[in-house]
């Protein structure tokens, strides 16, 4: 095995170019384990700790955020928590303090692992993934593009992920998670929720109930059809959104849950989510907090 | 390969590392610091914790290679010769201990979080234990011994 060991963005490029089997680690919260099992021996690790550019966030001119793909959820959390606060809440559910300290989106993204926290708020975020190869320079891909199968993506074998482009919230955004304990715990399922009230719809992400990451369209469509933004949420409304948010999942049984479950706990969530960020909303305790 | 960093202030090589090693391994295989434990390899203990750049870690989930000319602190290097750290006299003034196994992730994930939080809540305790499991305690007298810690601290200062 080789331990790769670039120190600048464009080396990191050329060692993937050059060695497409490599295997990149960030946090090792997925590659370390795959190795202390010998699950997988990848016959090289490319180490990104060293390049610095990953690990920073900036406000781009558009006004959206790109956050590097080494920035970890310790960070994300106290620097980008007001901003992005559908993914802080993500991030405060991965893990323990101690992985928090050293896992990244990029890697969550990386393993691409239906059940990854991150994967939720950045579908219904409209997050798009910046990925790069020195072949063919950058490409931006929706997330909702971005999760192809079970721990599949669209990156192809000589591109790296670069960073993550988000909007800064424009209204409230909730992440909800059942798992066994309040930490250290792989979702049994999860969902996000993001208001858009500029343009009068709701994003959705849905976790760990369908082979990928994915939204729930025909909820997210219904919502943009019957929801009335200047009323009390309907209880009509709220009870067909759980229906259509808990049909888009298509789940598995496994050994942390039965599909069954899931699906309800889907439709449960997502009512849950949308009461909660609905009487935010309406509070008007977003606008005192972002303004 | 070889790797070199610094471990508890001193400057230390190991030679011959298997490129998919872990910072875990060299710890205790390698450079003779067993403190740090080996328990579930994947995370979930916390049993490994040490510090890496000042922050806590999972040492079994970081690659050896990753931590070449960083600064390695276990719980070996918490102690002032032999003047415990106030937090390892805590956890033996509270019998915090039993089989000892979990004993040193979470005096270095305690170390920690008194030195971010001057008086933590027991809120706050817990979340950042959270990822350090005992299997004996019940951590009732680890979250005393916590208290007990982080109050002589804010006491001493």
């Amino acid at each position: 095995m080789d331990f790769l060991r670039p120190t600048t963005w464009a080396e990191a490029l050329a060692a993937k170019a050059d060695r497409p089997e490599a295997v990149p680690i960030q946090g090792g919260t997925d590659v370390m384990v795959e190795l202390n099992f010998d699950l997988h021996r990848p016959a090289a690790l490319l180490d990104l700790n060293r390049v610095a550019e990953l690990a920073e966030w900036t406000c781009e001119e558009d006004g959206r955020l790109r956050v590097g793909a080494g920035v970890p959820y310790v960070r994300l959390i106290a620097e980008l928590g007001n901003r992005l606060p559908g993914l802080a809440q993500a991030a405060r559910t991965v893990g323990s303090p101690q992985i928090r300290n050293r896992g990244t989106v990029g890697g969550n993204l990386g393993a691409a692992s239906p059940a990854g926290d991150s994967h939720p708020p950045l579908l219904a975020g409209d997050a798009v993934i910046e990925v790069e190869s020195a072949a063919r320079g950058v490409r931006m891909i929706p997330a909702a593009e971005f999760y192809l199968g079970v721990k599949r993506s669209a990156l192809e074998p000589d591109e790296l992920i670069r960073a993550f482009r988000m909007s800064p919230a424009t209204g409230p955004q909730y992440f909800s998670k059942v798992g066994t304990r309040n930490a250290m715990v792989i979702a049994v399922c999860s969902f996000a929720i993001a208001l858009h009230p500029v343009e009068r719809r709701v994003g959705t992400g849905i976790g760990s109930a369908a082979p990928t990451p994915r939204r729930a369209l025909a909820a997210e469509e219904f919502l943009a059809a019957e929801l009335d933004w200047d009323a009390r949420l309907d209880p009509a409304v709220l009870a067909r959104f759980g229906e259509l948010a808990a049909a888009a999942a298509s789940p598995i049984d496994d050994v942390r849950g039965t599909a069954d479950y899931r699906r309800h706990a889907i439709g449960v969530m997502a009512r849950r989510t949308l009461t909660w960020a609905w009487n935010e909303f309406r509070s008007g305790h977003f606008e005192r907090r972002a303004g | 390969m070889r790797v070199t960093f610094t471990v508890n202030g001193r400057r230390e090589t190991a030679d011959d590392v298997w490129e998919g090693e872990s910072l875990l391994y060299v710890l205790r295989e390698r450079m003779g610091l067993p403190g740090s434990k080996n328990a579930c390899e994947q995370g979930e203990c916390g049993s490994c914790t040490v510090y890496l750049d000042g922050t806590p870690v999972c040492a079994c989930l970081v690659a050896a290679g990753q931590a070449e000319g960083r600064e390695v602190r276990t719980v070996e290097g918490l102690a002032d010769g032999d003047r415990l750290d106030p937090v390892q006299e805590a956890f033996v003034e509270c019998g915090a201990v039993q089989c000892g196994f979990c004993t040193p992730g979470l005096v270095v994930q305690a170390h920690d979080l008194i030195e971010r939080v001057a008086q933590p809540s027991d809120a706050e305790i817990r979340e950042a234990l959270a990822g350090n499991l005992c299997r004996c305690t019940g951590y009732e007298k680890i979250l005393d011994a916590v208290r007990l810690a982080a109050a002589r601290k804010a006491a001493a200062s």
